[in-house]
């Protein structure tokens, strides 16, 4: 099988609206100075999506520079130990950069060119769409700013310093909970000033239309594949489709080639962190309410007063009170269902695909697998379950060895080399 | 005929111009907004916009950030807001509009904001995060509560859809002079008179000037073109003050500063 046509083919759901809603979420909630500028994305993005050249060149960079496809891959010892339904890892954990989210940096890399734009910005949590943009603006040579919240700076120390190797700048915001909703903050802030000549590219299938849309088609090839993966090596379409969704783009990206596959049921997992009191967990969709938060209508923590809750997960990419508003319709519409993970759950799962696999997740997709175990081990093992491995977990093992007193010496790992 | 309908009335007539300062809500806590708005009223203040505090506030400046993250600190809420403004002594009667993220009006519910900002002697909202696209719902409810909806302008908006936001807007039109975010600014942009003016020429809505305002010599400049200038982060960045200084002080150095606007305003 080979990455080829249109990487961001639609399918018939009729949703967004041209106005971006899908269903009653979505929308463009932004400063009147913002408005031009996703008016000429959007007219822009439109082109491309019907240019075959600009399909071309996104998928020859999808293939040669990123990897793609990514493979589908059997997990038999995983499998095995739940004892259960067959579980298959669709493994974006081997793109370039180590995560699904080069998929959309590259898409938009090649839209701020075409735009004549000549500065990229980003927001980073866990880093991972900060290195995936850093390395899509290295590939083009623009210049790249990435904001990312104090505490993720922390907590993802390896990536900050993949960003600088890259040649991006990574300023550090100290505003509000110091994490993804921060940055996503002071990204706009720039913007605001800098948006005739800088294109804002978003990591997730949020802030206001086109970006949930355009991120979530840049991301479907993830789907696409696997469905054209479970019919080639399988035979047919997997039982269940499980992905973790912090924004959620991976999810989307997984899910929107399945929708209308009315018997493949859809999980999406949100990050349950210590448990269900505000505050404790970053799941919107599960405990939230509708509400705007960075430009959409959609599922939210927020108080009464509709002031943004803190939220709280080990995971930095997802530790977002926040969703993308086509996760809102999705659970509206009860086209997939949303479940929570806890920390501990995820970290079960993180040592769980280690040990069984020879691979080390993520923390964001350990907890999709997390929920993948339970949902295997309660199965037979004629059903098939896709987990999306969103990414690997190379840069989550100092924040482990942080929760579990263990000392890196990093220094004498250097010497050794 | 709102009470902003009303002031503009006057002040063209008159052929003066307004100043409009900012203010946020709870900085340093609720009791000083009411006194500082009594200031503001009692200094000539045309009038007060009052921000509301939010979490996420991106069309804002370090300033009026960190003035809303030390009011939400304090765990100022909507309803001691409101409660402060319905009993808020008026000298001169100043108006007063809310500067407000959707998110917070979305959240109560647009008919009881409305309601409840009506009552407590609001007379119009500037929603920042609000595009024209968005606003019908809320436009119609301030319609019929004749409650002003106040939409901006800024120096990406192409001229046909300035034209579009000028005919849905109520109270004053507010124009924003940079490309940017709230925050004090040396310079102003040059065009900046010349789009003013020719919104003037478009619209019988007062157009008012927001963003970067501070200086006496900006006041001097741009109160020949425009129906009102709004001055905010010059505003808040002295009532930050407050939280080390006397109130009194505070108040009086607020004071004294919009009296030397004032002057300015009247020197043009």
């Amino acid at each position: 099988m080979t990455t080829s046509g249109n990487p961001t083919a639609k399918l018939a759901t009729n949703v967004p609206t041209d106005q971006g809603r899908f269903g009653d979420f979505g929308g463009r909630y932004v400063p009147e100075t913002l408005t031009r500028a996703l008016d000429e994305l959007t007219v822009e993005y439109d082109a491309a999506c019907n240019d075959p050249e600009f399909q071309a060149e996104l998928a020859e960079l999808l293939c040669s520079f990123v990897g793609r496809p990514s493979p589908l891959y059997y997990a038999q010892r995983l499998t095995e130990r739940c004892g259960g339904s067959q579980i298959w890892f669709k493994r974006e954990d081997l793109n370039h950069t180590g995560a699904h989210k080069i998929n959309n940096t590259l898409g938009q890399a090649l839209l701020t060119i075409r735009m004549g734009k000549s500065r990229v910005i980003a927001e980073t949590g866990a880093g991972q769409h900060g290195v995936a943009t850093a390395t899509a603006c290295a590939r083009f040579g623009l210049p790249c700013i990435v904001y990312m919240g104090e505490e993720d700076v922390r907590r993802q120390a390896p990536n900050v310093f993949s960003m600088k190797l890259l040649g991006a700048e990574v300023r550090p915001v100290s505003s509000g909970s110091r994490t993804l909703r921060d940055a996503i903050n002071e990204a706009m802030r720039d913007w605001m000033s800098s948006v005739e000549s800088t294109h804002y590219i978003i990591g997730s299938v949020v802030g206001p239309h086109p970006f949930p849309m355009m991120v979530r088609d840049f991301q479907s090839i993830i789907g696409t594949e696997a469905r054209q993966q479970c019919l080639a090596q399988l035979g047919r379409l997997p039982d269940r489709v499980v992905a973790c969704v912090g924004g959620g783009s991976n999810a989307a990206g997984m899910f929107y080639p399945f929708i209308n596959d009315a018997a493949v049921r859809l999980t999406g997992v949100e990050a349950g962190g210590l448990g269900a009191d505000c505050g404790k967990h970053a799941s919107p969709l599960t405990y939230g309410d509708p509400g705007v938060l960075h430009g959409s209508y959609s599922y939210v923590m927020q108080d009464d007063d509709g002031q943004t809750s803190d939220v709280h997960s080990i995971s930095a990419g997802l530790d977002y009170p926040g969703v993308g508003p086509e996760h809102s319709y999705w659970k509206t519409a009860g086209r997939v269902e949303y479940t929570t993970c806890e920390d501990r759950d995820a970290l079960t799962a993180f040592d769980a695909v280690a040990a069984c696999e020879g691979i080390l997740p993520a923390l964001e997709s350990s907890h999709a697998v997390s929920q993948a175990m339970k949902i295997a081990t309660a199965g037979s093992h004629d059903e098939i379950v896709v987990v999306c491995l969103s990414g690997r977990g190379d840069k989550d093992a100092s924040e482990i060895a942080r929760l579990r007193d263990v000392q890196l010496d990093l220094d004498a790992t250097s010497h050794e080399t | 005929m709102s009470l902003i309908d009303d002031l503009f009335a006057r002040l063209r007539a008159s052929g003066e111009k307004a100043l409009m300062p900012f203010v946020t809500a709870g900085d340093p806590d609720i009791s000083f907004t009411g006194q500082i708005l009594a200031e503001l009223d009692r200094r000539g203040c045309h009038l007060a916009e009052v921000g509301i505090p939010y979490s996420d506030p991106i069309a804002d400046g370090p300033v009026i950030q960190s003035s809303y993250t030390r009011a939400l600190d304090r765990k100022t809420t909507l309803d001691q807001i409101l409660a402060m403004l319905q009993t808020r002594s008026s000298s001169n009667g100043m108006p007063v509009v809310t500067m407000v993220s959707f998110a917070i009006v979305l959240r109560w519910g647009l008919e009881l904001y409305i309601e409840r900002a009506k009552a407590a002697g609001v007379s119009g909202a500037i929603v920042p995060d609000l595009p024209l696209e968005e606003s019908a719902a809320l436009a119609k409810i301030c319609r019929r509560e004749d409650f002003s909806l106040i939409q901006l302008v800024t120096p990406t908006t192409p001229r046909d859809r300035a034209l579009q936001i000028a005919e849905t807007s109520t109270g004053f039109l507010y124009y924003v002079s940079v490309t940017g975010i709230t925050g004090e600014r040396n310079d102003l942009p040059p065009e900046l008179i010349d789009t003013v003016g020719w919104l003037r020429e478009q619209t019988p809505l007062p157009v008012c000037i927001g963003f970067g305002i501070s200086r006496a010599e900006h006041v001097r400049q741009l109160a020949p073109v425009a129906d009102g200038l709004i001055v905010g982060s010059a505003i808040v960045r002295r009532i930050a003050k407050a939280a080390q200084t006397p109130p009194d002080t505070v108040l009086t150095d607020v004071g004294e500063y919009v009296s030397e606007l004032l002057a300015a305003l009247k020197q043009q």
